[in-house]
This record gives structure tokens, C-alpha cells and sequence, in this order.
């Protein structure tokens, strides 16, 4: 099912959770509401579900508007953060609720009833645990009973909130994996909350990034990831450096360092720039294009990726990340105290004067500079 | 309480006290306990017997007596569903629905614990006694509530309304609405929800709010013996035929009906530890 969202607003007494937000999701799409907490991602996957009715706008399911169908008719499974399960029901008998509460004409025989929780409890891979109770459950035991009993009235869209919130780290990796394949299997329109950018973009096929109840950007992973429409997607999706700097004829400045290669800032101005940890690069002795002097604080090389901690000449800090043998073949042989120099490479972000761009070898050409879809 | 659980581990070393404090205060306590439950408890049924099993039983299955008894247990059949009702009523209305004046409702059932039952009485006589508020127009259609059963009836209501709400609006503010959400998003009606996840998640607390109700039906004296006329075989409950029986001195009988009294508490209360037993093993 194609769901449309259009201008909604929704208030909390003065604080305004969703301010005019616009929104398509195609038909068995799997799309992520990311963004920081009070971002208005949960609100709008509640107004979707109909857990809360929005103070303005409407809201189209397949071109018929669903502003106002109460819950029970949306045909929308949700699955809630803490899943809901019903405490006092068995495992099957939690999954075989959507069914049984059907009007008597249109509820299957007891034994179509059994198939399809037993084919259900399959899917999710608990056929053994279908006399256990809720609370014998492990978390991501449970995650996967709410999903069977969301799915067991074969809801047109289903919606997860904050699906892997509750789970440890290892369970989350395993069930999100195990989601994605469950969703290209089943092709149910899939709408997720998350905070975790990592979640968003291996999950989804595309990712909505939600800030201050608007949205910053729609794009898939790789869009938003590579060509950020605004600073705020840029520092929200990865690890960042800030420097403050000034931006003058394309050129840019930091402190005593002057950079190389040409800045696309629309202003020239005050400065801030933010780069990625693995777009620094170091280097034993400056080669004149630019290059800032840094002390080493802390290498952690522990893993496939070297992380190193500094503190550039004016004070602040900053770190760098490469691979492992990128960092072996640099045989800088860094210690605490090391003194190197630090040069920037392309795909920075660019902020001067509160407007910014992307500063990079693929965003230097204007087409592929997405405009804020924030209205 | 009901959601007090014991912790299974033991006390930290921090919060222990030191053996003489802890048995001075258990003795204390059991001190207190005999002096003013246990021999009182035992003074009822030894003062009962004190002529013998058959004056007891004589007692207790005089005309006036089995009345008493027999309108104490129509009071409780009625009040109890009527309160039950109403308790679970409210008891959603407060922890699911947003609406103007909530706190006014809390606070206004609790309304019947904070005033004296002699005042709850009152309250009744002046709404519908000869004099009262409503006095004239029920004499001229010839209806009798005070000084008659429906009047023992309304304030056993008024004074035991507070019992089965406030002991379901903490537990159903803790468990909170989001399995009743889940039931409605998957097609459940609201009657279905109410029955098969509403009524399952607080029927321990239900059944506890229930006990101590009933209790407090059966053993009001204060407002019933405003409203109730005292005449005997007619108006009369147990609890106010106790008195009349102990004013006449006629101890052996007052204690004797005391004693049924004291056995349907003595039930009650194992019937609420049983139901206590019970939710703390499901929970």
C-alpha cells in the first residue's frame, strides 16, 4: 500500500512534534524515520498508525484519506518498543489474537487458526516456544512474537517503533539482518523508527532524517550518506570533525593553514567545516597544501580500523580514522606526543554564514546538490 | 500490600539491624497484636459460648436475628457488583481518558473514606428524609428510602464506593495502555479488549478491591444506623442488631451475632491473603 503524508502538523500543547511534514512511501518499500530523540520520528509513525490524530493535514492510504479511520479499521500493523505483548497469553495465543477477535462470519476455523500461527511462529523461527509465556521469553524472542502477531492479520503496512531499541548490541545486528530478508520475503510497506544511523542505512531503502519535527532529507542510504542536503544530515549520519574557519574567494582558512582546492560555500564568511575522521589524512612533514600541525593523544588500533585521537595546534580536538594497512604502510610509528600534520580531503561540509554545502569531487558539479526538503 | 513483593535475596548487610533492636521489635509488635486483635478475637467467641452451644445457637436463629443476617447479605449482594461496576469505571475513566476536572474525580472518591460514616449518613437523610431535599415529592408518590431497606442500601453504597478504584487506578496506571492499543490494532472491539485483556491484566486487583469492599459492606455501622430506623426484623443489619441486643443486656445474643460477624471477617481476610498468595505468584 502507497502511504502519503501531507503537511501534517501535530502539536503537544505548545510544543509542535511534526511541523508540516510531506511524505511518500511506496508500495512495499522499507523506509527508515531517523533522527535524535524530540525529532518527531515517533510522532509521525503514530499519526501513520493512528495512535494519534494530527491537528493538521491528511494523511492518504492508496489515494484515500485516512486522516480520521479510527485505528481498528487502519488494517496497519504496528509493533510497538516494547512490544505489548498480551502478559497473560501464551505465545501462540498472542499471535492468534488478530484472528480470534474477528466477527464470527469472517473468523477462520480454529484449525485454519492453528496453521497459520504454527506458519507464522515458523517465520519467526519460535515454532518450539509457542506454550511459553511472555515473560519467559528473551527480548529479541518477543521482538519476534510482536512481529508475528503484527503480521497474522496480514496488515497492508507494517510500522515498528524503535524495533531493536530494547535488544543488546549482537541480538540487534542478528534481527535486523534477519528483517531485511523477512521483509524482501514478505514485501509488506515497512515503516521504521530508529536513532541509530548505522541501523537506518543497512536497513532501509530509503532513510527519512527528521530534526525538530521536520525533515531534513529523504534519500537511500547512499544519497544521504554521500550527498547530505543539509549540515545537520551531514553531522547527524557518521562521526565529525568541526573546525572554525573563514571561507574568502573560494579559498578556505583555518587558524595559520590555507587550503589548496576550491570551497563551493555560497557566502563568503565565518566558517564552520565539518569532516569526516577518514577523510584526515596524516603526514610526517607538510608538502604546502595545506596542512595543520596536530599532537597525537591516543592511537587505538584495535580492530580493522586505527582510530587516532589529536589535538590540533590551537587547542581543539580532533580525530582520525584509516585502515589498518593504510595506517602499517604509513610506518609513522605514533606515540603519544607525536607530532604530525594534518591534511583535509574532499567531501567536507561547508557552513558559512548558517548556509551550507557539501564540499566534495562528486558535489563540486551542481546537479547533484540536493536542495533542503525541509519546508 | 499487593505489590509489595518480598525480596527473595535477602536484606543488604547496610539495612540490617543489629539482634536485640530486631527482637524488641518484634515483640512489640506481637504485644500490640495480642492486646488488641487476638484477645478481643477470642473474648468475642468466649463471651458467645459462655451459656453453652444452645443459647448460641438459639441466639443467632432468633426471627430478628436471622433478618438482621439475612439483610446484611442482601445488602453486601447488592452493593457489591453495583461498586464493582462503578469502581472499574472509574478506575478507566482516570488512568485511560483525558478530560477536564480528573483530579476533582480522584479526589472526590476518596470523598467517602475522608468524611465520617456518620456524616455519609446524614448526607442521605437530608436528601431524602421526611424533611428533606426530596422528602415531599417521595412521600407524595409513596416511596421510602430512609428508614427503609434502599436507604441501608445507599449508603452502604456511598461509604464502600472508594474500595475496588483505588486499588485499580495504581495498577492500572503502572501496567499502562499499550497492550489494549496492540488488541485494538489488530481488530479487537472494545467490548474484546475489556474481556480479553483489560479484565485479565487487573483481575487479581479487582478481586482484592472486591474483598475488602464486601468486608466493609457487611461490618458498616455508622451511616446504615442514620438512615436505617432500627426496627427490628425489618431495618435492622447485624452489626446494628448487635448493638441493640448488647444495649438490653443481653450479652450472650450480642456476642453471639458479634461471633458471625467476626467469622465472615475472619473468611475475608483469608480469602484477600489467598488472592494475595495468588497475584504475587502470577507476578
Amino acid at each position: 500500500m502507497r502511504i502519503e503524508v501531507q503537511s501534517i502538523v501535530k502539536r503537544f500543547g505548545s510544543f509542535t512534534a511534526l511541523n508540516n511534514v510531506s511524505l511518500a512511501v511506496e508500495s512495499g518499500e522499507l523506509v527508515a524515520l531517523l533522527g535524535p530523540s524530540g525529532s518527531g520520528k515517533t510522532s509521525l509513525l503514530r499519526v501513520i498508525a493512528g495512535l494519534d490524530v494530527p491537528d493538521g493535514g491528511r494523511l492518504l492510504f492508496d489515494g484515500r484519506d485516512a486522516t480520521r479511520r479510527n485505528l481498528r479499521d487502519r488494517g496497519v500493523g504496528f509493533v510497538f518498543q516494547h512490544y505489548a505483548l498480551f502478559r497473560h497469553m501464551s505465545v501462540f495465543e498472542n499471535v492468534a489474537f488478530g484472528l480470534r477477535v474477528r466477527p464470527r462470519a469472517l473468523r477462520p476455523p480454529e484449525r485454519d487458526i492453528a496453521d497459520r500461527v504454527r506458519r507464522l511462529l515458523a517465520l519467526v523461527q519460535l515454532e518450539a516456544l509457542g506454550d511459553r509465556l511472555p515473560s519467559q521469553l528473551s527480548g529479541g524472542q518477543r521482538q519476534r512474537v510482536a512481529l508475528a502477531r503484527a503480521l497474522a492479520v496480514e496488515p497492508q503496512v507494517l510500522l515498528l517503533d524503535e524495533p531493536f531499541g530494547a535488544l543488546d548490541a549482537k541480538v540487534r545486528k542478528d534481527l535486523r539482518r534477519w528483517l531485511r530478508r523477512l521483509h524482501d520475503e514478505l514485501h509488506v510497506t515497512s515503516i521504521f523508527v530508529t536513532h541509530d544511523q548505522e541501523e537506518a542505512l543497512e536497513l532501509a531503502d530509503r532513510v527519512v532524517i527528521m530534526n525538530q519535527g521536520a525533515i531534513e532529507q529523504v534519500g537511500t542510504p547512499d544519497e544521504v550518506y554521500e550527498k547530505p542536503a543539509t549540515g545537520f544530515v551531514f553531522r547527524f549520519l557518521g562521526d565529525v570533525n568541526l573546525f572554525h574557519g573563514r571561507v574568502e574567494n573560494q579559498t578556505l582558512r583555518i587558524e595559520d593553514t590555507t587550503f589548496d582546492m576550491p570551497i563551493v560555500a555560497t557566502e563568503d564568511g565565518e566558517a564552520q567545516v565539518y569532516v569526516r575522521p577518514h577523510r584526515l589524512t596524516l603526514q610526517a612533514a607538510p608538502t604546502g597544501h595545506g596542512e595543520f600541525p596536530a599532537t597525537v593523544e591516543r592511537v587505538n588500533a584495535a580492530g580493522p580500523l586505527v582510530r587516532i585521537d589529536l589535538v590540533a595546534a590551537w587547542g581543539s580536538p580532533l580525530r582520525v580514522e584509516m585502515s589498518e594497512d593504510r595506517y602499517r604502510r604509513l610506518r609513522l610509528n605514533l606515540q603519544r606526543g607525536s607530532e604530525v600534520f594534518i591534511a583535509m580531503q574532499q567531501d567536507f561540509y561547508v557552513e558559512t554564514n548558517g548556509h551550507g554545502r557539501p564540499n566534495g569531487v562528486a558535489s563540486t558539479s551542481r546537479d547533484v546538490v540536493a536542495a533542503p526538503m525541509a519546508s | 500490600m499487593l505489590r509489595s513483593h518480598p525480596s527473595r535475596e535477602g536484606r543488604p548487610v547496610a539495612l540490617t539491624d543489629s539482634g536485640p533492636i530486631r527482637w524488641a521489635l518484634t515483640i512489640a509488635a506481637l504485644t500490640f497484636l495480642t492486646l488488641f486483635l487476638f484477645v478481643p478475637l477470642a473474648a468475642v467467641f468466649s463471651q458467645a459460648m459462655e451459656q453453652g452451644w444452645r443459647l448460641y445457637w438459639a441466639a443467632i436463629t432468633e426471627p430478628d436475628a436471622l433478618a438482621a443476617i439475612k439483610l446484611t447479605a442482601l445488602t453486601a449482594i447488592v452493593v457489591l457488583p453495583l461498586n464493582v461496576l462503578f469502581g472499574i469505571a472509574a478506575a478507566w475513566a482516570i488512568t485511560r481518558a483525558e478530560f477536564r476536572g480528573k483530579q476533582a474525580l480522584i479526589t472526590l472518591i476518596d470523598l467517602p473514606f475522608a468524611v465520617s460514616p456518620v456524616i455519609s449518613g446524614l448526607i442521605f437523610v437530608l436528601l431524602f428524609g421526611a424533611q428533606g431535599f426530596l422528602g415531599p415529592w417521595l412521600a407524595g408518590h409513596d416511596l421510602k428510602i430512609i428508614f427503609a431497606i434502599p436507604g441501608i442500601w445507599l449508603a452502604t453504597l456511598f461509604v464502600t464506593a472508594p474500595f475496588v478504584a483505588r486499588e485499580l487506578i495504581p495498577l492500572m496506571q503502572e501496567q499502562g495502555a499499550e497492550e489494549e492499543l496492540a488488541a485494538v490494532g489488530l481488530g479487537a472491539s472494545g467490548w474484546q479488549t475489556f474481556w480479553r485483556i483489560t479484565l485479565p491484566k487487573i483481575k487479581w486487583g479487582l478481586l482484592y478491591g472486591a474483598i475488602l469492599l464486601n468486608a466493609r459492606a457487611i461490618g458498616e455501622f455508622g451511616a446504615v444506623s442514620v438512615v436505617s430506623g432500627h426496627v427490628r426484623g425489618e431495618t435492622n443489619t447485624a452489626p446494628l442488631h448487635v448493638e441493640i441486643l448488647y444495649n438490653e443486656y443481653s450479652f450472650s445474643a450480642a456476642f453471639a451475632v458479634a461471633s458471625v460477624l467476626a467469622m465472615l471477617a475472619l473468611v475475608t481476610l483469608a480469602a484477600k491473603s489467598l488472592v494475595e498468595w495468588r497475584s504475587q505468584r502470577v507476578a
